[in-house]
């Protein structure tokens, strides 16, 4: 397969109260040219900061090991102008487009400002450009809308915006750190829809985060699952979510309200998320899992290929007998 | 924008008219009789106070007294000063141009000045900001008359490298008179200037819209220039034209300092020789400027941040 990007082994650590802590730890992940993967988990389980580190975006004093390689460059060592060249190339749209969007600056400068910028564009022409690609996300009025500032459009209208400043670059890779989570449901459906068209439209490889296992299936071609700062499993998401083969996967697959049954509880996991410091020698999820066993606190288990997909639990085969 | 030029404006005309009343109102409370002082402590005959008492309206009503003076000084008539003899706008038009200079010449340097070191420290954790941050901390202390002190006995008598007295004649000398007292009356400014642009600058280089900035290959200088100082520039402005206004008030300081010939002297001289129409006049021509200053920064700081006039916080 022609990856576009090909993570191996990255761990990365952070300074965090004086002293240097893990939040990734032997990730490997790869994406095909227009290939979409999900990157699913809970808060901290570290899938920002796996986005965050393909295009360098980590706070400062961060660790890397591995590599991370995109369209055949090794981005920890990129500087300067090709660091550049390839933050040009690789679109992120942020969870939170009123933080995420310059307050004082128009809508249009956000919108033309890495043409203008980087690609060198002319200002009448870059505008032209962001109108149109306005149109295409579902912005009417594009001309008026360029002239006005974030205060004064809706959340749903501003991710528009975002996801419409992260296509005019044409980039080859999107990625999209949950960006519906900060709007609300009605407005959520129509930004994915759109999102996810798009990005079919133009061929764009991406990668989706989110805590929502369905929508991940539901967008998504594979989908990784991400607890304490690994990857515990990676499968075509249609299988991932009906068939899971970690227990983790399960317990998130179980813990989301289903339409079709009626539950007096919705079910949970007990004990809370680890991050990738706090987890035990073992498999990080030993401490909460129903399967677990003695050799889950001994060794910790790799990823390894099954099924089609690759999991990371050492009881993967007899766990997907027993559901059958 | 136009709704709020229009409430600032009825504001301003609000102030102006509360602060030409407490103008008036002060000297007329203050200790010292103007018919004393017009007579120069001599008894003058009946006629002759009579005559004085219809000119300077001593006679009438304080509320008609302030209206009439008002109503002059809208037209540009502030009276006659008692000890010269003289137009009070005319005596006011001739010191102005020092002042004004002065003050323009101090507000070139707070900006230029204060906004590099602010940016340097910020850019430039470690050895250069502790500099910054160390130095400014203590110039930020020192009060205009007290570094015009220092700046003569360094500049002036030890160096040699600039004059300490007096205004100068031509541009060239007459910029040269104004540098010492410039950055006597810019020092403390500065330095408050350097330390809020240093922190806001750096609060705004770790502000989300950065990230975002920065995530799409935007040039790291394009980023500080477009992002982060952009938007450091509505707090920065904001002190910056308070500090400019209360120099208005300082440059009497600096110009007694250095023997400069401008309103601030002339209102301190004014003032001891109880000369009461030209320090009403001064005084109003001062915090006249100060409020417009003022309004100035009101405005400008909408115009930089557009959120604010929605925010209908005036």
């Amino acid at each position: 397969m022609n990856d576009l990007l090909r993570i191996s082994g990255l761990t990365v650590r952070l300074p965090l109260d004086g002293e240097m802590r893990t939040v990734l730890s032997d990730v490997s992940l790869s994406i095909a040219a227009g290939e979409a993967v999900g990157l699913v988990g809970e808060s901290g389980s570290g899938k920002s900061m796996t986005a965050r580190s393909i295009v360098r975006l980590l706070p400062p004093g961060a660790l890397v090991e591995g590599t991370i390689r995109y369209r055949g460059n090794d981005v920890p060592s990129l500087r300067g102008q090709r660091l550049r060249d390839l933050r040009s190339s690789v679109s992120m749209v942020f969870q939170d487009p009123r933080a995420h969007i310059n307050p004082v600056r128009t809508v249009g400068d956000f919108l033309t400002e890495a043409l203008r910028v980087n690609q060198r564009v002319a200002r009448r022409e870059a505008e032209g450009r962001a109108v149109r690609v306005l149109d295409e996300v579902g912005v009417a009025d594009g001309p008026r809308r360029l002239r006005q500032y974030p205060h004064e459009l809706s959340g749903g209208l501003l991710q528009r915006v975002m996801i419409a400043a992260a296509l005019l670059t044409e980039p080859h890779l999107l990625l999209a750190d949950e960006p519906t989570t900060a709007l609300d449901v009605t407005t959520q459906a129509e930004v994915m829809a759109i999102l996810d068209e798009l990005r079919r439209e133009r061929g764009l490889a991406m990668l989706f985060i989110t805590h929502d296992l369905e929508l991940a299936a539901a967008v998504c071609d594979r989908t990784a699952v991400m607890y304490a700062g690994r990857v515990m499993e990676i499968r075509a998401s249609a299988l991932l979510h009906d068939h899971a083969l970690h227990p983790y996967t399960a317990a998130l697959a179980a813990a989301r309200p289903s339409l079709e049954r009626r539950a007096e509880r919705l079910v949970t996991t007990p004990g809370r998320p680890l991050s990738a410091f706090e987890a035990p020698d073992g498999c990080p999820f030993s401490t909460r899992c129903p399967h677990v066993r003695q050799r889950c606190h001994d060794e910790r288990p790799d990823l390894r290929p099954l099924d089609g997909g690759q999991v990371a639990c050492v009881r993967a085969e007899e766990l997907a007998v027993s559901h059958d | 924008m136009a709704a709020y030029l229009m409430r600032r404006a009825i504001m301003l005309a609000a102030t102006l008219l509360v602060s030409s009343f407490v103008v008036f109102a002060g000297l007329s409370v203050a200790p010292g009789n103007p018919l004393a002082t017009l007579s120069g402590g001599r008894s003058l005959p009946p006629e002759s106070v009579a005559v004085l008492v219809q000119r300077y309206h001593l006679d009438e009503p304080f509320f008609v007294q302030y209206a009439t003076w008002l109503g002059n000084a809208v037209r540009g008539d502030l009276g006659m000063s008692i000890t010269l003899r003289h137009d009070v706008s005319e005596l006011i038009g001739s010191r102005s141009g020092t002042t004004i200079a002065l003050i323009l010449y101090a507000a070139l340097i707070v900006l230029l000045a204060g906004v590099s070191l602010g940016l340097l420290a910020a850019l430039r954790p470690g050895i250069v900001d502790s500099l910054v941050v160390m130095s400014t901390a203590v110039v930020v202390a020192v009060p205009p008359f007290v570094a015009a002190i220092v700046l003569i006995g360094i500049f002036a008598v030890n160096l040699r490298w600039l004059p300490a007295l007096g205004n100068g004649s031509g541009l060239w000398d007459g910029i040269r008179h104004l540098t010492l007292p410039a950055f006597a009356l810019a020092a403390a400014s500065t330095a408050a200037v350097a330390r809020v642009t240093r922190t806001t600058v750096r609060a705004e280089l770790g502000r989300e819209h950065v990230q975002t900035a920065v995530s799409r290959g935007i040039p790291y200088q394009a980023v500080v220039r477009r992002h982060a100082l952009r938007n450091a520039a509505v707090p920065i402005s904001t002190l910056a034209g308070m500090t400019v206004a209360s120099m208005i008030a300082l440059a009497a300081v600096v110009e007694r300092a250095f023997s400069l010939n401008g309103l601030g002297s002339y209102l301190v001289t004014a003032a001891l020789s109880k000369d009461f129409a030209v320090v009403q006049g001064i005084s109003l021509v001062l915090v006249t400027s100060f409020v417009l200053i003022n309004t100035l920064v009101d405005v400008v700081a909408a115009v930089l941040d557009p959120r604010i006039k929605l925010g209908r916080r005036a």
